[in-house]
């Protein structure tokens, strides 16, 4: 190995993609972006975004839940719906046997939670992506659920509020999970005509076929700050154009620049801004 | 003609037969009992090659470059075929066709993924990968049919939406996640016929059709098998083992319910004669857009919804 390439290795790591929040101990973490180490009981008070860098860490749908709906007022609907590999698919591994270790790691039959809150007293359809369980690709399940929740929110005329964060379509389930952008965006449309408010609150990352489909469809589009945001994937439109891309691409910041955003909200001031959103669209409580 | 790897043996076939032609020709030998026994071979060949392609050799014929595109389809079914250009926002972009036309007197309104058959013209036409003002000048497009009353005919042909710097700046995601939404409320009938490569989100731009066919070797994939391997399998060299589990020929995703039909291609694939296939789709369309006739357009809004709405295979504990 040259010196040269010895020092282009050196280079300090962007973003871990992994979600290693747990040192041993469960006590102390470290940011992926500043690597500031982190006392786990400040941090969450801090609803996990890091105090130093305001890197908003990726987050479980019970925790995102508490953080910004109205205490113990989360019920959850259809919980047992599940996935099945029905194509048979394997790659390194067998698509059931993925399911089955995302299920046990996760305790969630699928990459979404969806149900009711009260969001400051205002009753919401909400839907929580989780990227731990599959990178939250969406299926047939994640597709159902979503079909579901804007259903329901069309027809008790509650408002639809989405969380995003997911690589896109679930390919071990082949054009059927295709297909379900297809059917998250036809409800979408029964929800316009409703004239029910849907609000998409895109979180990192939300690429792939979950932007180009529900997660774009906001009557208002909130990001989380810096979250990725993007149809192609960085590296595969690197790899297209040869080109290095600039820096902040496909960044939360970046979309709102270019208009693909209505606002980009930290963590802290999240609910407080979906609250007013929804009851200036017209969410009762 | 180019020629697939699978059907060297077919070429080679055929290049003796030219040989014993023109050996027959010039020195009165008669070989014309010789030439019918291997020409009649060839045919066996070629029908026992095509009846067993694996999905990678279906993907080869999909992507042929000599398979008939969107444009030359227009023109070869629809009388008075016009084709107009740009989204009224940015550009005209190449990689997707739209245009007005006639079929048995019927107004049509056509809208296609664009590929090319040589090096410029696919530059040209970004391979048939669009950008967000393709999906934009669709979506303009059919509610212009709506407007008049024109029934839609798409062609989908294309590896994926562009995944380009500008193509992302522009809003690539919204230009097709907008068409999906938009599209299941169109007021007129829409039929979606995959004629060659059905890649991904940018294949369902303008994919929410009420029927749904694929050409006998056109493919429909959630990803390219290439990405697939890559992605899932860690290795770009398994695509052909990512082909085969993703499922993604013309008899899979009639099987899936996906594809409500498929259209027959002419022996050896639709590459080998242009009007036959035209012929063909031709027959389909007539015949699907007779049934709407009767059907009032609420029906037609509904059967589109529907279609998509019953989509995914799960199982519902309590």
């Amino acid at each position: 190995m040259t010196i040269l390439n010895w020092l282009a290795k050196k280079q300090p790591p962007t973003r871990s993609k992994t979600e290693k929040l747990n040192i041993p101990g469960d006590v102390w973490s470290k940011c992926p972006t500043c690597s500031e180490v982190l006392f786990l009981k400040e941090l969450e008070k801090n609803l996990s975004v890091c105090p130093k860098c305001n890197y908003h860490f990726r987050l479980s749908p019970e925790d995102r839940i508490t953080y910004i709906f109205d205490k113990n007022s989360f019920e959850e609907t259809h919980a047992a719906i599940e996935g099945i590999d029905f194509l048979n698919f394997e790659d390194t591994e067998k698509y059931k046997d993925r399911l089955k270790k995302a299920q046990a790691k996760t305790n969630h039959k699928d990459a979404i939670v969806t149900g009711t809150a009260l969001l400051k007293k205002i009753p919401v359809n909400i839907g929580v992506m989780n990227f731990g369980f599959l990178g939250g690709s969406m299926g047939s399940v994640v597709g159902e659920k979503i079909t579901r929740l804007i259903e329901s929110g069309a027809e008790n005329k509650n408002p639809v509020i989405i969380f995003t964060s997911s690589g896109g379509a679930r390919m071990q389930e082949g054009i059927m999970s295709l297909m379900q952008m297809a059917k998250t965006s036809a409800a979408l449309y029964r929800l316009e005509q409703a004239k029910v408010p849907y609000i998409s609150v895109l979180c990192d990352p939300t690429t792939g076929g979950t932007s180009a489909s529900f997660a774009m469809l906001g009557d208002l589009n909130i990001a989380e700050p810096d979250a990725l945001i993007s149809f192609a994937g960085p590296r595969v439109i690197e790899q297209t154009i040869r080109q290095k891309l600039p820096k902040g691409f496909q960044r939360s910041e970046f979309l709102l620049k270019h208009g693909m955003l209505d606002l980009v909200v930290d963590r802290k001031a999240m609910r407080q801004t979906l609250y007013t959103c929804i009851s200036i669209l017209g969410g009762q409580p | 003609m180019k020629s697939l790897e699978f059907e060297e043996p077919i070429v080679e076939l055929t290049e003796k037969i030219n040989q014993l032609r023109s050996l027959s020709g010039s020195e009165a030998l008669d070989l014309d009992s010789e030439i019918a026994k291997a020409e009649k071979k060839a045919d066996q060949l070629r029908k026992e090659i095509y009846t067993n392609l694996t999905p990678t050799q279906v993907i080869q014929i999909s992507r042929h470059p000599n398979r008939p595109d969107s444009l030359s389809l227009a023109n070869l079914i629809f009388e008075d075929f016009i084709e107009i250009h740009g989204d009224r926002q940015f550009g005209d972009d190449p990689s997707i066709i739209c245009g007005l036309g006639k079929l048995k007197g019927q107004s049509i309104a056509i809208i296609g993924h664009q590929k090319g058959h040589d090096t410029k013209e696919n530059i040209y036409r970004n391979f048939g990968m669009p950008n967000p003002e393709g999906y934009r000048k669709a979506l303009r497009v059919m509610y212009l049919a709506e407007k008049f009353n024109m029934p839609i005919i798409t062609f989908i042909d294309t590896p994926g939406a562009y995944p380009g710097l500008e193509a992302e700046e522009r809003g690539q995601a919204e230009a097709i996640a907008r068409n999906l939404r938009e599209m299941i409320s169109i007021r007129v009938p829409i039929i979606t016929i995959v004629i060659g490569e059905g890649g991904s989100g940018g294949a369902l731009g303008i994919g929410v059709a009420n029927k749904v066919f694929m050409m006998e070797y056109s493919i429909y994939s959630v990803i390219s098998p290439e990405g697939c391997a890559s992605i899932l399998f860690r290795d770009a060299k398994l695509a052909s083992k990512a082909a085969d589990n993703l499922k993604i020929t013309a008899k899979d995703i009639e099987g899936l319910g996906i594809a409500d039909g498929i259209i027959k291609e002419p022996f050896g694939g639709a590459h080998r004669d242009w009007k036959v296939t035209a012929e063909t789709i031709k027959k389909t369309i007539v015949k699907e857009l007779a049934a709407y006739k009767k059907r009032d357009t609420e029906q037609i809004v509904e059967e589109r919804y529907a279609k998509f709405r019953q989509m995914g295979q799960f199982i519902e504990g309590k």
